[in-house]
């Protein structure tokens, strides 16, 4: 056996993989929840980001659990069902240069979050958010969720009668700058994706269907396994660069490709899979998510994304010192300030 | 002729929206500046424009500040309310209205049709503002009739108008011809009159929403989410003004704090509890209705153990009840906030001055026991003006609470053998340290939870675990006590028997102890300015032999609190409550009063 086998890889912060994992899971065997823990975790080790540099925030939920199963050694905060873009919000204010990495269910989302959801997008504010989607309320015991497929029948449901909600397009129509889709069973694309919204300044939303193994795994359902293997129509392969890694021609020679260049200096390479789709058109994103739900095809890849838009920290001019550093001296307006406003109310 | 010197009050009544607010508020002002004390109460319509408004103004030598429900002086501008308002003069009052008085109302009032038609003529002022400078007409002559120094009127109006300089000339215009309108005789006959007095120095005047915003803004607010609702809006909105004034860094020009108007109520607690988690001093204002909805998340903020200050200005509930009338109907609610198990620091301003000094105070309070602490102003104190002793400067420096940066944790580590966790009680107060993201130190990040949790805040069911902890929590409420405010022995008449009240209860229940006391029957008043109770609450009780708990709400809330918080002594404590969206006046709490202690 070769000792250097032995000794623990390690990225270029130093860290091992190990580093960035969390307690073990103690979700179903086989829930998609896991495997998406499974990529944030490999897509933070390959960006050689630094635990402490991310916060965690999830809402109410199997999916909402699994923020304590990666990144041990990151903050975190698992909020109320529904309401974690507004936990988030507040506290990514703090200090401008931690990332923020939500996650979330569909019912989390789509029922009760849908407002604070929009509103989070609305407002740009720089996080990942990741919806772990699989059609049913998985803690609750397999009730129908807003985004389960129309005509699905559960186990004491009965069959759902209302057209389901598509996270993506509403995630487009409040002007979302980055919006992707993806399948917890294609983990190498789940990977690249965080890794390309992990580098986008704004909040980058990630739709990915999620099996839940217990209550919604149907061969027909749309969010089983078996299904999203049949159905899932890539837009292209996705491949995530980091500015600094160097981009070889010899890379990326082969196909044809389109790249994203966001604003950290990062790009996004799109390889052609058997469509040319540009996905910093809007009308495009807007056209291909409607023929999508028409024919039931699950779309996955970066559906739409805008680099450049201004985000919720540019509305403000904050210091350069982290907020929550400030030291005291510089919150408390001096005495003579206030003898000036006692005045002005003579 | 007995004038009424320096005692009386006015009731002017107007129609929503047509601007009469600038004129009201140059006589309240001018008559504070001739060193008189005085208050002002708005009545207003949930409405913006064209319903009935009233005004009130009281000046009292004696300091008397409360609501009266009879007045002295009427001046009326909306026909449709005149019959209900002369009700509401006492006899021999002077009425001024725009319409000749009827005759059978001769006898009763000293009647005076306003000359508003004449006035404005004369004035050749533009007929598009003639809506507006028609209110200046009732202060140019009710100024003369009771002697409002007319320098003092143009001062204000110069102050009001500083940013429209060009506005001033047309008010005063009118203002001065109206005054000149008024005979000697006129004046004569005029059965009130103000003399200048001295009585105002070291006061400002100002409302409690923009004290509590300019308290926060002091006590080092570093974020504030909000949702517009009547009566808070105008504490965001004071927020947002003075913020980018006072808390932009000197050196740099950055903001060191952030405003943010959320989409909704359950939307501003998120927001200002994960500022809070995350090491930013925040607070959210709202009223009823916002509380409501942020209930649960408050739980979560007690149960995660969140700093975070929620400042309700109470109006009438339930529901949207009567969105711009007072009450202080929110004590109970508050109280329990939030299902399971919970313990609040309650906080009561009970003038502006206290909606300032709480502003600061508590968040202080909050980091100091990491936990949510809730303040109870209302409608009465956050949108009246008032006049009140000047700002003062906090007397204390800024009291983070217990926060862990890098070394820190290393030196805790230290000093307790590697042993320290989120949620360890290292000294025995209940109050664990806490981190805040990004402290770089590899012991540093936890993952907060509403969920149960050990003292490294991971996941348990463990019986024993979640009721250490909660034992641990309730313990913070006594710490709680040492700098939560104490309440105010108001009036120490030495009697046997005890008011007890809160908030802008106040002014009544402090007038009705002196009228009380005035008729030979002595009652003592405390003012209770939080909760957990201090000492002197139980002491109080103790000393009296019935204490009368007087409070803007149908059942007695805080009656009710204090029941349960001192059993034994329940026997003794008695309601005065009433609730009908206006402030408590002495004469209601004499009269409950009386009735009850014929019994
Ligand atoms: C206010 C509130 N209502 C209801 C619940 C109960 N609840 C817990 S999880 C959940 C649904 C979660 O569904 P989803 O977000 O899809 O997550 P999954 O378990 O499927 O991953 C519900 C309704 C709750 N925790 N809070
Ligand atoms: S119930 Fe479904 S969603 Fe929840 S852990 Fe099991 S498989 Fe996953
Ligand atoms: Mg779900």
């Amino acid at each position: 056996m070769n000792l250097a086998n032995m000794v623990e890889r390690t990225n270029s912060a130093g860290l091992t993989r190990n580093d960035y994992s969390g307690e073990s899971s103690t979700l179903c065997k086989g829930c998609g929840h896991n495997s998406i823990s499974n990529m944030i975790i490999s897509a933070c080790y390959e960006l050689n980001l630094r635990p402490e540099k991310v916060v965690k925030f999830s809402g109410i939920g199997c999916s909402s659990k699994s923020p304590t199963y990666f990144l041990k050694n990151s903050f975190g905060f698992n909020g109320l069902h529904g309401r974690m873009p507004s936990m988030a919000t507040g506290a990514l204010f703090a200090d401008t240069t931690l990332k923020g990495l939500g996650i979330s269910g569909d019912g989390d989302t789509a029922n009760i979050g849908l407002g604070q959801f929009k509103h989070l997008v609305r407002r740009n504010m720089p996080m990942v958010y990741i919806v772990e989607n699989n059609g049913v309320y998985g803690l609750t015991k397999g009730q129908f969720s807003a985004t389960a497929d129309y005509g699905l029948s559960l186990k004491r449901q009965g069959q759902n009668v209302y057209l389901p909600v598509d996270i993506a397009l509403e995630a487009l129509a409040a002007n979302a700058t980055f919006v992707a889709r993806s399948f917890a069973g294609d983990p190498k694309q789940v990977k690249e994706i965080i890794k390309a919204a992990l580098s986008h300044e704004g909040t980058a939303v990630i739709d990915i269907i999620s099996p839940c193994v217990t209550f919604n795994n149907k061969e027909n359902a749309l969010h089983s396994y078996s299904w999203g293997k049949g159905h899932e129509d890539p837009l292209h392969e996705v491949e995530f660069v980091p500015s600094r890694d160097e981009i070889t021609v010899e890379d990326f020679n082969h196909g044809e490709m389109r790249e994203v260049a966001l604003h950290d200096g990062s790009t996004i390479m799109l390889k052609k899979v058997d469509k040319e789709y540009d996905p910093t058109n809007r009308k495009e994103a807007l056209k291909i998510l409607a023929d999508a739900i028409k024919n039931r095809w699950l779309i996955t890849g970066l559906i739409y994304v805008d680099p450049d838009a201004a985000n919720m920290l540019d509305m403000y001019d904050l210091p350069e010192t982290p907020l929550n550093r400030l030291p005291v001296e510089k919150i408390r307006p001096s005495k003579e300030t206030l003898e000036e406003l006692n005045q002005k109310f003579i | 002729m007995q004038k009424k010197l320096n005692e009386f009050s006015i009731l002017v009544s107007t129609v929503n929206g047509s601007g009469s607010a600038t004129a009201n508020n140059a006589l309240m002002k001018a008559i504070f500046k001739m060193g008189i004390p005085i208050s002002a109460r708005n009545i207003f319509p949930s409405n913006i424009q064209g319903l009935p408004t009233w005004y009130s103004l009281r000046v009292s030598e004696k300091r008397h500040l409360a609501r009266v429900d009879e007045f002295d002086i009427l001046i009326n501008l909306d026909k449709v309310v005149l019959a209900d308002d002369l009700k509401k003069v006492k006899k021999g009052g002077l009425v001024l209205c725009d319409q000749p008085l009827a005759p059978e109302l001769v006898e009763q009032f000293h009647g005076m049709q306003l000359p508003i038609q004449e006035v404005l003529e004369k004035a050749e002022s533009p007929a598009n503002l003639n809506v507006y400078l028609m209110n200046m007409v009732y202060v140019g002559v009710l100024a003369a009739l009771i002697k409002i120094d007319i320098s003092l009127i143009e001062e204000t109006i110069n102050q009001h108008f500083s940013h429209v300089e060009k506005a001033v000339k047309p008010n005063m215009d009118v203002v001065k011809i109206a005054y000149g309108m008024v005979t000697n005789e006129m004046t004569e006959a005029c059965p009130f009159e103000l003399e200048k007095r001295n009585l105002n120095e070291g006061y400002i005047v100002t409302d409690g929403n923009q004290a509590a915003a300019l308290g926060a803004l002091f006590g080092g607010l570093q974020f504030s989410a909000w949702y517009p609702i009547t009566p808070a809006t105008e504490l965001a909105e004071c927020l947002n003004e003075y913020n980018p004034q006072i808390r932009n860094d000197p050196e740099t020009g950055k903001a060191t704090c952030v405003i943010v108007q959320a989409e909704d109520e359950l939307a501003a607690i998120g927001m200002t509890i994960g500022a809070g988690w995350a090491g930013l001093r925040s607070m959210t204002s709202t009223s009823g209705p916002g509380l409501c909805l942020m209930a649960e998340y408050i739980g979560l903020a007690y149960q995660s153990e969140v700093p975070v200050v929620i400042w309700d200005v109470q109006r009438v509930g339930p529901s949207t009840g009567m969105p711009t009338r007072t009450s202080q109907g929110d004590l109970t609610f508050s109280y329990f906030l939030s299902h399971g198990d919970t313990d609040y620091v309650i906080l009561f301003p009970g003038n502006v001055q206290e909606c300032f000094e709480f502003g600061w105070r508590a968040l202080d309070i909050a980091e100091h026991i990491q936990s949510p602490v809730i303040v109870l102003s209302d409608l009465d104190l956050g949108m009246n003006n008032w006049m009140t002793p000047k700002f003062q400067y906090p007397d204390l420096p800024i009291q983070r609470g217990k926060i862990l940066w890098e070394e820190d944790i290393e030196q805790i580590l230290k000093k307790n053998n590697g042993k320290w966790g989120r949620y360890t009680d290292l000294d025995g107060d209940g109050i664990t340290y806490r981190t805040l993201p990004g402290n770089t130190n590899p012991r540093a990040a936890y993952f907060a939870r509403g969920t149960g949790h050990d003292e490294f805040a991971n996941y348990t069911e463990e019986p024993d675990v979640w009721k250490n902890e909660h034992d641990r929590i309730k313990k913070k409420f006594k710490k709680a006590l040492e700098i939560d405010p104490h309440p105010i022995l108001e009036r120490n008449y030495h009697g046997k028997i005890g008011f007890i009240s809160y908030g802008s209860s106040h002014y009544g229940t402090e007038e009705a102890s002196d009228l009380l006391n005035a008729e030979g029957k002595a009652v003592d008043y405390l003012r209770i300015r939080s909760i957990p109770f201090q000492t002197e609450v139980n002491e109080f009780l103790q000393a009296h032999e019935r204490v009368y708990v007087v409070e803007a709400n149908r059942d007695g809330q805080m009656a009710q609190i204090l029941m349960l918080n001192f059993p034994e002594l329940a026997g003794k404590i008695h309601k005065i409550a009433y609730l009908d969206g206006l402030s408590l006046t002495a004469q209601s709490i004499i009269t409950c009063f009386d009735d009850q202690e014929k019994k």
